[in-house]
């Protein structure tokens, strides 16, 4: 068996009585104590996640940005130089020559020539052969970051605890969605993973014990990767390995949006995904809500009147108190009925475009409950 | 470190049974099954008069995280299931010898309970499990 690598946090986790699990080659929490009072705890007030497995790399050169322009599906073009220390963040994906996704990554631009990936940990090895293989011709230069480490504080008031750990000149208050500012070594970054407003923070791996010990005694609840995934499954993103993977494209898996065809510029991947556009994209992705008792999970078949799909993720979901997944269903199934079997039973399901839910908020119809129509008469 | 209560029995399925005066065995799962498997979701229940064989898989228990068969220890007869878990399965997490158990059972033939495991003997075989 491969040995786990451990982030700076590990010792923190196991003292703090953790599960501890192996994700990608890293050993880390998958709880606490209870994950879904973790899931509450972002939803309602700031909960944090140790997220120094991700592979942050730094990639710098005079001709970076059309490297990147090249490389990545988004366009980094949107992104402007940095200003006042502030600089934007894009989500994008790497795709191969057949349109297929290699992995989903977020960009910051730190400076002209200055731009930061932040990788999965499962794909390192290939997105690194994959980056450079790519990078020869641009002569850019490609630096793995393994002395940051990186904590995502998510929930309603994590700017605000955020801030009152960071010196009285700089505000978060002002920090907008999908951009991150410098403040001394620390990059922090107005983004996340859970549907709820937040940071993520890079910083010197010898700081982040530290950072973690006071955002504890500020009463942020540490969560693990158990929280992270029904979190991110309510706000409706895909986890890469589940819900997309080299074998399909963005236009199948709900991130046609992130897919950049302005201005003839040239992109891996492009000409395979406008010869589908072309021909037509034959499943798409969905929400799903089940309709019965259960829990839905990746691989069970989802039967619908024009043939089957397939849940890639699914959960049950705290904020909904149901069962939740991401599907991917002949595209004209979505106005059907469709069903799934558990255990042998056929139990409906209802197909919903995601999220379920952002900001503390349900956004999917629920069904209506026969004792509301009593009380409205 | 999980509670293994030394009145119970208990098999390597992890789940636990406990003898009452009146002849009838109350079955659940042990305390590392259900930190094993995280918060419960759903329970599914056998049917009260169901006949079930020793092994056979009579019950789910389902997490956030993942479903999971409860095997019948002993063959008997389903006289009792615990209905309260139908809306706070969480009980099975709380409380896994006490509000948490499943089913009640009248046995085939008691004697089967001597061949479950002792609590010491499901004690070492956890810690085995864990290393």
């Amino acid at each position: 068996m491969i040995e786990l690598k451990h982030t700076p946090l590990h010792q923190i986790h196991v003292e703090a009585g953790a599960r501890m699990v192996g994700f990608g080659g890293w050993s880390m929490p998958v709880a606490y104590q209870s994950q879904i009072e973790e899931h509450n705890a972002v939803r309602s007030f700031a909960g944090m996640f140790d997220v120094s497995h991700m592979t942050i790399v730094d990639v710098s050169g005079n001709r970076v940005e059309e490297y990147l322009r090249w490389l990545l599906a988004n366009d980094v073009a949107k992104l402007k130089a940095s200003k006042n220390g502030v600089c934007k963040a894009l989500y994008t994906c790497m795709l191969n020559d057949n349109g297929g996704i290699l992995d989903d990554l977020v960009v910051y631009r730190l400076n002209e020539g200055l731009f930061r990936l932040i990788v999965n940990a499962a794909t390192r090895e290939k997105d690194l052969a994959w980056l450079s293989d790519c990078a020869s011709r641009y002569s850019v230069k490609l630096v793995e970051r393994v002395e940051l480490a990186m904590v995502a504080v998510q929930g309603p008031q994590a700017r605000t605890v955020v801030g009152t750990l960071l010196s009285d000149d700089v505000s978060l208050e002002v920090l907008a969605p999908f951009t991150a500012r410098r403040v001394n070594e620390w990059l922090v970054a107005r983004t996340g993973y859970t549907g709820e407003d937040g940071v993520e923070i890079l910083l010197p791996a010898g700081q982040v014990s530290a950072l973690w010990e006071d955002l504890l005694e500020q009463g942020v609840v540490a969560c693990g990767l158990g929280a992270r995934d029904t979190l991110r499954l309510e706000a409706g993103l895909n986890l890469y390995g589940l819900d997309m993977d080299e074998s399909i494209t963005p236009l199948e898996c709900g991130l046609e949006w992130t897919v950049s065809f302005g201005e003839d510029r040239a992109f891996i991947g492009r000409d395979a995904l406008e010869e589908r556009r072309r021909i037509g994209v034959a499943l798409k992705q969905v929400g799903l809500i089940l309709e019965g008792r259960g829990v839905l999970r990746a691989g069970f078949a989802v039967k619908t009147r024009v043939g089957d799909g397939t849940v890639t993720s699914g959960t049950f979901s705290p904020t909904l108190a149901r069962s939740i997944a991401l599907a991917r269903v002949p595209t004209a199934a979505v106005q059907g009925p469709c069903e799934v079997f558990i255990r042998g039973r056929s139990i409906p399901v209802r197909c919903v475009k995601p999220p379920f839910v952002r900001n503390g908020e349900i956004k999917v119809e629920l069904e209506t409950e026969p004792m509301i129509e009593e009380n409205v008469r | 470190m999980s509670k293994i209560p030394n009145e119970l029995r208990y098999t390597k399925d992890h789940e636990w049974v406990r003898e009452n005066d009146d002849g009838t065995l109350l079955i659940g799962i042990t305390d590392h099954a259900q930190h094993s498997l995280g918060d419960l979701v759903f329970v599914e229940l056998p049917e009260v008069k169901d006949t079930v064989v020793s092994g056979d898989a009579c019950a789910v228990v389902e997490s956030v995280k993942a479903a999971s068969d409860v095997y019948c220890p002993l063959g008997g007869i389903v006289s009792e299931v615990n209905t309260a878990l139908v809306d706070a399965p969480e009980l099975v997490n709380s409380d896994p010898y006490g509000e948490g158990w499943l089913f009640r059972l009248r046995p085939d033939s008691p004697t089967e309970l001597e061949e479950l495991l002792a609590n010491e003997d499901y004690a070492s075989f956890i810690a085995e499990l864990d290393d």
